[in-house]
């Protein structure tokens, strides 16, 4: 790296990608921000191209274009409730595309040896748990947490495996070594992720995020590549802190979600005592009824909605309630709502609704006292009480959003059942409570049509 | 360029890359995952120069792959993240 017109195409090349970062800090910047990402993407390849560093150029160009054009047309033709699969897809190939280069550097006999095999197990672990995830995502393998006896052994055994070969063949550099390391991890990856499911799959996303950013960054230093540094670097910090907001927002530890935490608390305390409480429903039409006569409506989407496909029939109420009935409408967003983080604001921003109107938890919750309307449209664990009140409960201490505090909670639900962590919601037998059975899109259907019947 | 040079730019890095994340507005969390992911392709610069050695052999082929597949996150990954933003971007328009 002795060019000094390329150390300065990759520091502009830097500060382009990191503002395409600090872009997202508004949704006003947001898209100018994408627009600097990509020019300063492409002025680090085409000044790579350009460098002397690379020489051929007809293979090169042929995978960049066929790469390219696989990308942008899975990028486009993906269904926006998709998104988490596609993004975990995206992820896995970057950190497989690590792994790569690792093998590469090593049979090309680079000396690099501890950089190089750092880089490669942090890719091939992100490769192999965005595999699962995405699997997960997908539906192609059940989405809850898959755990058999031994487990945990077996991970730690495998722990150990990696890190005893990584060991050795930083010592001696032996490539067979090399090529047991990346089994080994590929395989640690698949079992990291298989126990983990559900509503805990923004941690892992983001978990795995960061990987492909550490990995960069281990590819960087066995380069000596300081771009790759300094990226990688910024996304494993990206990664690192929305893990960090997500496992924070359900007050759990990584390692217990690592885990798969509340599989195992599951069957102390649910289901105590269900038998005696009922729960009382009410038909949309009631709901209707009671939203247009309403001051202040809130609406708290869950991953039910996502499923549901209800977001725009919602906006629709929103709209509705707003111009017909003149009534105050709110969205509040719990921060682990869906199954990546911001799913919400997403998949609400896809049908449309003002961002102006749509709150996180922190900013909302005071609010509830003095909403009339609470909606809970296929949300349940992030609503649960019982996370303030029962210190025996497995999700205590997390942060919920407070419904009960409004004067009505509409509960938009197939059933009873529990959510994700398995504990019974009491809020569903509270007083002011009525249960609207039924898919998440028809309740709302039919709440609008008797909306904008009168 | 020596280690303590490239551990000096990874720390500050790190540091960048904290404040920078710190800054991102929640509602846009899931653009921040398709950004950071897309950028996370720089790898490619990694894998064009592995892959850049003009004689055929194994570390070019495996280069080429890494090429391919940093290639498709790269593009996947800005393309999602313009789709979702663009999403932010048209409601506003439409609420004047």
């Amino acid at each position: 790296m002795s060019i000094s017109y390329l150390s300065f195409s990759y520091l502009q090349a830097s500060i382009l990608l990191i503002l395409s970062i600090r872009g997202l800090a508004s949704p006003e910047t947001a898209r100018r921000g994408n627009i600097l990402g990509i020019i300063g993407m492409a002025l680090a390849i085409l000044i790579t191209l350009y460098s002397p560093l690379v020489s051929e150029y007809k293979w090169v160009l042929l995978m960049i274009v066929l790469g390219g054009i696989i990308g942008t047309i899975s990028a486009l033709k993906v269904k926006m409730t998709s998104l988490p699969q596609m993004i975990a897809a995206f992820n896995g190939l970057g950190g497989l595309s690590s792994v790569f280069i690792a093998a590469a550097e090593i049979i090309s006999g680079a000396q690099t040896y501890l950089e190089t095999s750092l880089g490669m197990l942090i890719g091939a672990v992100a490769f192999s748990g965005s595999l699962i995830a995405f699997a997960k995502l997908q539906g192609l393998m059940p989405a809850k947490a898959i755990t058999f006896p031994g487990q945990q052994f077996l991970n730690l055994l495998l722990a150990i495996g990696v890190l005893a070969s990584a060991t050795l063949f930083i010592l001696n550099g032996n490539p067979d070594i090399f090529y047991i390391l990346a089994g080994l991890s590929i395989i640690l990856g698949l079992l990291l992720v298989l126990p983990i499911g559900g509503a805990d799959m923004p941690v892992v996303i983001s978990i795995l995020n960061a990987y492909s950013g550490w990995a960069a960054v281990g590819i960087g230093f066995a380069l000596n590549n300081v771009l790759l540094i300094i990226i990688g670097s910024i996304v494993g910090a990206s990664g690192a802190i929305l893990s960090y907001i997500m496992v924070k927002a359900m007050n759990r530890s990584l390692k217990n979600v690592m885990l798969g935490g509340f599989g195992i608390a599951k069957n102390k305390t649910a289901q105590a005592d269900k038998e005696e409480k009922v729960a009382h429903s009410g038909t949309p039409e009631d709901a209707a009824f009671i939203m247009e006569n309403a001051n202040k409506v809130i609406i708290v989407p869950g991953y039910g909605m996502a499923v549901a496909q209800a977001q725009h029939i919602l906006k629709e109420m929103a709209v509705d309630l707003k111009e017909k009935y003149d009534v105050e409408v709110k969205f509040a967003i719990h921060p682990v709502a869906g199954r990546m983080p911001g799913h919400m604001n997403v998949l609400l921003a896809e049908a449309n609704v003002p961002y102006d109107d749509v709150f996180e938890m922190d900013d909302i919750n005071r609010e509830f006292a003095t909403a009339d309307v609470a909606y809970v449209i296929g949300a349940n664990d992030v609503t649960n009480p019982q996370a303030k009140t029962n210190p025996d409960s497995p999700i205590y201490g997390m942060p919920i959003l407070e419904v009960e505090k409004a004067k009505t909670v509409f509960f938009v639900k197939r059933s009873l059942a529990t959510g994700y962590s398995g504990v019974d919601n009491p809020l569903f037998y509270a007083p002011n409570t009525v249960m609207l059975y039924g898919d998440a899109k028809k309740v709302t259907e039919e709440i609008v049509r008797s909306l904008e019947k009168n | 360029m020596d280690i303590w040079t490239l551990l000096t730019i990874f720390t500050l890095a790190c540091f960048v890359g904290y404040f920078v994340v710190w800054g991102v507005t929640p509602a846009l969390h899931s653009p921040l995952m398709s950004v950071s992911n897309a950028i996370s392709g720089i790898v490619i610069v990694g894998a064009l120069i592995t892959a850049g050695i003009s004689e055929m052999n194994t570390p070019k082929i495996l280069g080429l792959i890494a090429v391919f597949l940093a290639a498709i996150n790269i593009f996947g990954g800005f393309a999602v993240s313009h789709r979702m933003l663009l999403m932010f971007k048209k409601k506003k328009a439409e609420k004047k």
